[in-house]
């Protein structure tokens, strides 16, 4: 092995010697942007194998699907898992299914789908892989029945940078279990999991349409719906007045008709180049927002859709993240719990529409009280939003600041997967648990977010 | 699923070299069709792990073997083992094979050897084995990963690419001998695939998706094609390199 670099070098310098020289690797935001080592893993042996020789520090990622710096690691080793999506059994009988964790939801809905099984839990996008939903411990549309994505992951094997392997379940190793489901790719190597897919007879969705005008219609029809499986919402956050918080209440049902359950078609848009800065402006943004708000034309709607617009409208348009430029986007995604769910939603609607920064795609939806079994779950319930802003200089990081301050203030938490801005403080102060968390932290495993929030470095 | 499809699509399928991310990728779809598979390769955890994935996947049988492929002298016993757990073969599917270190073999024979023993000896010597029992059954498809490599020498990999082009060569023939015996000989030669390596790059989005190129496999060996590039654009990128006039290409940075 040879000699260790001086301090000062070690600082600068994560990558080791002899491997491929740093290329930039962009999460979804294309902010930040930092260069990195990239090493692929095809195989689950593969990262015991790399480890010892990785000194200076690494981090799984999986398909980049978070927006900011979790899935980075600035001047160090990113280990992309997506080699690594071999099945590796499938039991009809009861759903499991168990999966290296480079594979996508998009594999597996792909080989789930035509045999009569679905995710139990889907994100707004299926390019994401196994590994990194449970990490972030993702959420769906379902949260209010299902959970999280980590109710439904009944094991998974844990490697440590130091060779060792654990088999962790809520029955074996229950500590690492709960560390590691949202545990931000900080504990160890997930190398497989096994996840309960649930059945269905057919591929489309019994979908219902609702329009509201402002928060309070939006939790009347919250409560009108706690019996449909999946429901969200559309809230348009440039309007202000008697259009303030308008809004489309989205919900369906997997139909119980029988009916094909044929694979889906490839996705062929492709958004191709980065738009100029100023295709998006509050112009057209409001533009875009009162088109999509008067797509519903009546005030309800009904119809039968395929589950794919239904869950991923945006995955039809591959890259759509190009779309703010090359200077990238700004996520925010907060939990207000039930006590001033309310208050708190209103106020930072309000302050978003005040501040004139736009966001394309709001949504809104209610969790519920299903409890995450990860330790550094962001969901509980209560209301949660999410909003993206493209970034401006001197306007975007102020009004996020302020806006995840109100978030503190009401009691609520930001969700790290949609995060690039949240400061140290504010972090420590919506995961106070962070520290014992941290005792679970694998010593060769760090993200530019975690250095970010915690101030801990990395490296062994 | 029409009788037609049933015809074409491969029951018994001999994989050499089955842990290649092509040969991985190219046995999910046969996988998905039902096949059966005898699958062989060096490592046998990564072995593993292929054969729980295509039994997963809906394989009808899967059965391994553990080998080095440039140990010639064991193939006969080796295909005789292969052909009789699988109780015939439709299609044999080569698709072993190393890039090697093209600035060491530059220096090294011993280095070139090695690659031209591994990507071009070993496979005549399976491929003679596998055609004559073919020909004996007047039944069969082999098909071979080939390189687009092999079309033209260029400095950056000649030694890698020598190897490809004897083997084109050596199929080409095979192809005009069996060809009346009622066996296929198709030749694959893929451009750039993109792999979990180049994930993150800007610049893979222009490598090919390996599940394209299955695809693509998938339908040559279906309809008993002769030589096909994956993805097909490469034929005419292929067309153009190699009719650069030598005065010219000697002088290019390739
Ligand atoms: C359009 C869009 C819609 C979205 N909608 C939702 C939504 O509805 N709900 C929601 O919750 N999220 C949503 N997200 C966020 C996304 O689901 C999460 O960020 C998800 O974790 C991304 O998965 P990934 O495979 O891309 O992981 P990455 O972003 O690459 O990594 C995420 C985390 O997982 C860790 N990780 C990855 N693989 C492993 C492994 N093998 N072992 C250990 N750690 C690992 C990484 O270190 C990192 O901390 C959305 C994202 C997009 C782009």
């Amino acid at each position: 092995m040879p000699a260790a670099p001086p301090a000062t070098e070690q600082l600068n310098l994560r990558v080791s010697e002899g491997q491929t020289p740093s290329a930039p690797f962009e999460s979804w935001g294309r902010y930040p942007t930092y260069g990195a080592t990239v090493i692929p893993l095809h195989w689950q042996n593969d990262f015991s194998a790399i480890a010892p020789s990785l000194l200076n520090g690494a981090l799984p990622v999986g398909m980049g699907r978070s927006y900011g710096d979790a899935c980075l690691l600035k001047d160090g080793n990113l280990l992309v898992t997506t080699g690594m999506n071999r099945l590796i059994t499938f039991d009809p009988e009861t759903g499991l299914l168990t999966a290296e964790a480079g594979i996508t939801l998009a594999q597996i809905l792909d080989f789930a789908v035509p045999r009569g099984f679905f995710l139990p839990v889907s994100p707004g996008t299926k390019y994401v892989t196994l590994g990194g939903a449970i990490a972030n411990d993702i959420h769906g549309k379902n949260h209010h029945m299902a959970g999280t994505f980590g109710c439904h992951v009944t094991q998974f094997e844990l490697v440590r940078s130091d060779g060792t392997r654990k088999l962790c379940s809520p029955m074996e190793n229950p500590d690492w279990y709960a560390a590691t489901i949202g545990g931000l790719g900080l504990t160890g190597f997930i190398s497989w999991a096994t996840l309960r897919l649930k059945p269905i007879v057919s591929r489309l969705i019994d979908y219902e349409g609702i329009q509201f005008h402002g928060i309070d219609e939006f939790l009347a029809l919250t409560d009108e719906s706690k019996d449909v499986e999946y429901t969200v919402s559309w809230v348009d956050v440039t309007s202000t007045g008697k259009n303030f918080a308008r809004g489309i209440f989205m919900q369906g049902d997997h139909s119980a008709k029988r009916d094909t359950l044929l694979p889906s078609p490839k996705p062929k848009l492709v958004f191709p180049f980065d738009a100029p800065g100023f295709a998006l402006n509050r112009l057209s943004v409001s533009l875009f927002n009162a088109a999509f708000f008067h797509k519903q034309f009546s005030k309800h709607s009904v119809a039968v859709q395929d589950y794919e617009p239904f869950f991923y409208p945006l995955d039809k348009v591959l890259h759509w993240n190009r779309m703010y430029g090359k200077r990238g986007l700004l996520q925010f995604q907060y939990v207000i719990p039930w006590e001033h769910a309310k208050e708190g939603t209103v106020a930072i609607l309000h302050e978003v529409a005040k501040s004139g920064l736009a966001s394309f795609l709001a949504v809104l939806k209610a969790f519920g009280d299903v409890p995450s079994p990860g330790m550094m779950s962001f969901p509980k319930p209560g209301i949660t939003l999410a909003l993206d802003f493209p970034i401006k200089q001197d306007r975007t990081f102020p009004l996020v600041h302020r806006l995840a301050d109100m978030v503190y203030e009401f009691g609520g938490r930001l969700y790290p997967a949609k995060d690039a801005a949240m400061t140290a403080m504010q972090y420590q102060a919506f995961y106070p648990q962070w520290q014992q968390f941290a005792r679970y932290r694998d010593p060769l495993l760090t993200s530019s977010f975690w250095e970010r929030v915690t101030g801990e470095t990395s490296g062994i | 699923m029409t009788d037609r499809q049933n015809s074409t699509t491969p029951r018994k399928i001999l994989v050499l070299g089955a842990t290649s991310g092509i040969a991985e990728a190219t046995c999910r779809i046969w996988a998905a069709q039902g096949a059966s598979f005898f699958l062989v390769a060096r490592n046998a955890e990564k072995l593993a792990a292929v054969a729980a994935d295509l039994k997963t996947r809906g394989a009808s049988f899967v059965d391994t073997a553990i080998a080095d492929l440039d140990d010639t002298d064991k193939h006969p016993a080796l295909l005789a083992h292969a052909i009789n757990s699988l109780t015939g073969m439709d299609v044999a599917y080569l698709a072993h094979g190393i890039l090697g270190d093209q600035t060491h073999a530059e220096q090294d024979f011993n280095t070139a050897a090695q690659i031209i023993h591994t990507n071009f000896m070993a496979p005549v010597s399976l491929v003679t084995w596998l055609a004559n029992f073919c020909v004996q059954r007047r039944s069969g498809t082999i098909a071979v990963l080939s390189s687009v490599a092999g079309d033209r020498g260029r400095k950056s990999n000649y030694v890698y690419g020598s190897s490809k082009a004897g083997l084109s060569a050596f199929l080409d023939g095979l192809r005009n001998r069996v060809d009346r015996e009622g066996v296929k000989v198709v030749t694959i030669k893929p451009g750039p695939v993109r792999t979990a390596m180049t994930a993150g790059m800007p610049k893979s989005e222009k490598f090919a998706d390996v599940d394209a190129v299955a695809e693509a496999i998938v339908k040559a060996v279906a309809k008993g094609k002769d030589t096909v590039y994956v993805p097909f654009q490469w034929r005419g990128i292929m067309f153009v390199v190699r009719h650069i006039p030598e005065r010219v290409f000697k002088k290019l940075n390739l």
